[in-house]
């Protein structure tokens, strides 16, 4: 379990104080899969940072296990990092060292004997699929290969948790999937929380449980994936789940009509089916006056906006067949044109 | 003033002087550039991880004042030429060497006149080091001390090399230039026989092995670079 309450994060340039990170409370569970997302600039790194204390908040706490980090020593959290390792962008492996040795590396610092060392790495190296490659060097691997040496090299220390710092960002999709379900089986197996920074719905959607949103350094909305997705509340979700639309911004139809809300929160169909079976056997003609939905693994999420020129009587047909399909809730809503 | 330059007296006298004098000269010029160098880079390899690591956003930042001394003492010495160097250092020399002619005398100047160029490289090769590579050691719990020695150093080795070349050639033409004020080696011939005695087949044959040696130190440490260098891609594992 790692707690994170109230921390805040300033930094001093020469423009000015940044603040990157204001007020900043996540809770994790322990063996979770956690998504933080945000825009670039959001303070994800910071965030991430502070969880091992390369930076350390000006103010808050964090607690992993019941210890709180912000009032260990430098040595004491040295030892600590070996519960915390992380993977990153770039992968910042060794260069002049082979997959082995890069492997080897934390249990070198964590002072194992050299034997032991190379025993566990080579372990690990099968586990990640690269025991073929233990001689090879770095600058020998693609990117794909290079983040599973990372991860090897990661897991070495036995962790409690694995920070991924946009691990995936400069992966092609196939390998992106593949590092994924890497990341996703080792947490099936060796319960690790995995703790994933993004600015990538896909990544999200496909591996989180969990997710929190980070806008401008502050937590915009948190929650589960599937909840925090399809009833995107704050603006930076909505910016996120809908980047191609502003959900404010309405195409409105003619006047005199009605508008009914639609949500669609997992559901099987997806919009404009729904629609047209409406019509068909309702008779009710709606217009769409404004769809963003999404599918997310085979299931629609997000909203639409109907349009339906009628009486009390067609528009309350239409709500009750909706909300009758699985999945749906709709309700009529008032429009300001 | 060349017309009897390739007389034959003049040519089989070269050749006497050539044969007596060179092998030793070649020898001085030698054992001299390489005890300066190891010597230089004794000194200068922790001052310029000093330099890097001591910085205020350095893994082990030192107090403002020490790294702005070292940097002042660098640059200072950096400054004088080296000529003048070797004279200032007069008493040191005696200090260390009990004299201030003769072959290990000029050591001393060469040595401090190069130790904090090589600071300076040093310098410039920690910090091809990516920072995060630095970060990525700092977030598996590294100490400063396993991030100098376990990352910074190793990861720079190539380019460690490179500059121990650049080093080792400077020392070389400094080495020579200390001839003039009682070093040995092929420097001393250039100028004995070149600028005192007007024997320029002898100094043009002593200009002519100094630039062989040069030769011969870069393309050995250029070949050592490359082959340290993991960084280029192989095609066989
Ligand atoms: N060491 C630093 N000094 C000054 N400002 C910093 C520092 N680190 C981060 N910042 C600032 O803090 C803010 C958040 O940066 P951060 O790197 O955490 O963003 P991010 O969400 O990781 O962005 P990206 O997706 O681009 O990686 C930015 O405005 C950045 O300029
Ligand atoms: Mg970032």
């Amino acid at each position: 379990m790692i707690d994170i309450k109230n921390i805040s994060k300033k930094f001093n340039t020469a423009e000015g104080t940044v603040e990157a990170l204001k007020n900043v409370s996540i809770s994790i569970p322990e063996g979770d899969i956690f998504g933080i997302i945000g825009m670039s600039g959001a303070g994800k790194s910071t965030l991430v940072r502070c969880i091992n204390m390369l930076e350390r908040p000006d103010a808050g706490s964090i607690e992993i296990d019941g210890v709180n980090l912000c009032e260990l020593s430098e040595s004491k959290l040295r030892s600590v990092r070996r519960d915390i390792t992380m993977i990153f962008q770039g992968f910042n492996l060794l260069m002049q060292r082979n997959c082995l040795k890069n492997v080897c590396f934390p249990l070198e610092l964590a002072g194992k004997s050299k034997s032991e060392a190379k025993k566990r790495a080579l372990e690990l190296l099968d586990t990640v699929g690269l025991g073929d490659k233990a001689k090879a060097y770095p600058a020998q691997l693609s990117g794909g290969q290079q983040q599973r040496v990372a991860i090897a090299r990661a897991l070495a220390t036995n962790p409690k948790v694995l920070l991924c710092d946009e691990a995936t960002s400069a992966l092609d999709p196939t390998t992106t999937n593949s590092i994924l379900e890497l990341i996703r089986s080792i947490n099936e197996k060796l319960g690790i929380t995995v703790i994933i920074i993004t600015h990538q719905m896909s990544v999200v959607e496909s591996i989180c449980k969990h997710v929190a949103i980070l806008d401008n350094g502050e937590v915009a909305e948190q929650g589960e994936v599937t909840e925090v997705f399809s009833h995107p509340k704050s603006l930076a979700a909505r910016k996120l789940v809908f980047p191609e639309g502003s959900t404010d911004s309405l195409i409105v139809g003619g006047s005199g009509e009605r508008f009914v809300r639609v949500i669609f929160n997992g559901a099987g169909a997806t919009g404009s089916p729904l629609i047209a079976r409406m019509a068909v056997e309702k008779g009710i003609e709606a217009n769409i006056a404004y769809a963003s939905t999404k599918s997310i693994g085979g299931k629609a999420y997000g909203s639409m906006l109907l349009g339906i020129s009628g009486d009390d009587a067609d528009v309350n047909t239409a709500v009750e067949y909706l909300t009758q399909t699985p999945d749906v809730l709709a309700e009529e809503v008032t429009v300001h044109v | 003033m060349f017309n009897d330059l390739f007389s034959k007296e003049t040519l089989s006298e070269a050749w006497r002087i050539i044969e007596a004098e060179f092998p030793t000269a070649i020898w001085e010029t030698v054992y001299v550039t390489v005890l300066a160098t190891a010597f230089s880079i004794l000194i200068g390899l922790p001052l310029g991880v000093l330099l890097v690591v001591g910085e205020k956003n350095g893994i082990l930042p030192l107090p403002s004042w020490l790294l702005h001394t070292l940097n002042v003492v660098i640059n200072l010495l950096r400054s004088v030429p080296f000529l003048i160097l070797m004279i200032l250092v007069f008493p040191l020399t005696r200090l260390i060497v009990g004299t201030v002619v003769g072959t290990t005398a000029s050591i001393v100047p060469l040595v401090i006149a190069a130790f904090p160029f090589v600071a300076r490289l040093t310098e410039s090769s920690l910090r091809e080091v990516s920072p995060n590579t630095v970060e990525m050691a700092q977030s598996m719990g590294a100490s400063p001390i396993q991030i100098i020695v376990k990352v910074m150093i190793p990861e720079s080795v190539p380019s460690l090399i490179s500059n121990a070349t650049i080093a080792i050639t400077t020392i070389l033409g400094y080495s020579a230039m200390s001839g003039i004020i009682g070093g040995g080696g092929l420097g001393k011939i250039a100028i004995n026989y070149g600028y005192y005695r007007y024997k320029y087949l002898i100094m043009i044959a002593a200009v002519i092995l100094l630039i062989i040696l040069v030769q011969i130190f870069q393309s050995v440490g250029t070949r050592l670079a490359a082959k340290a260098d993991k960084r280029i891609k192989k095609k066989s594992i």
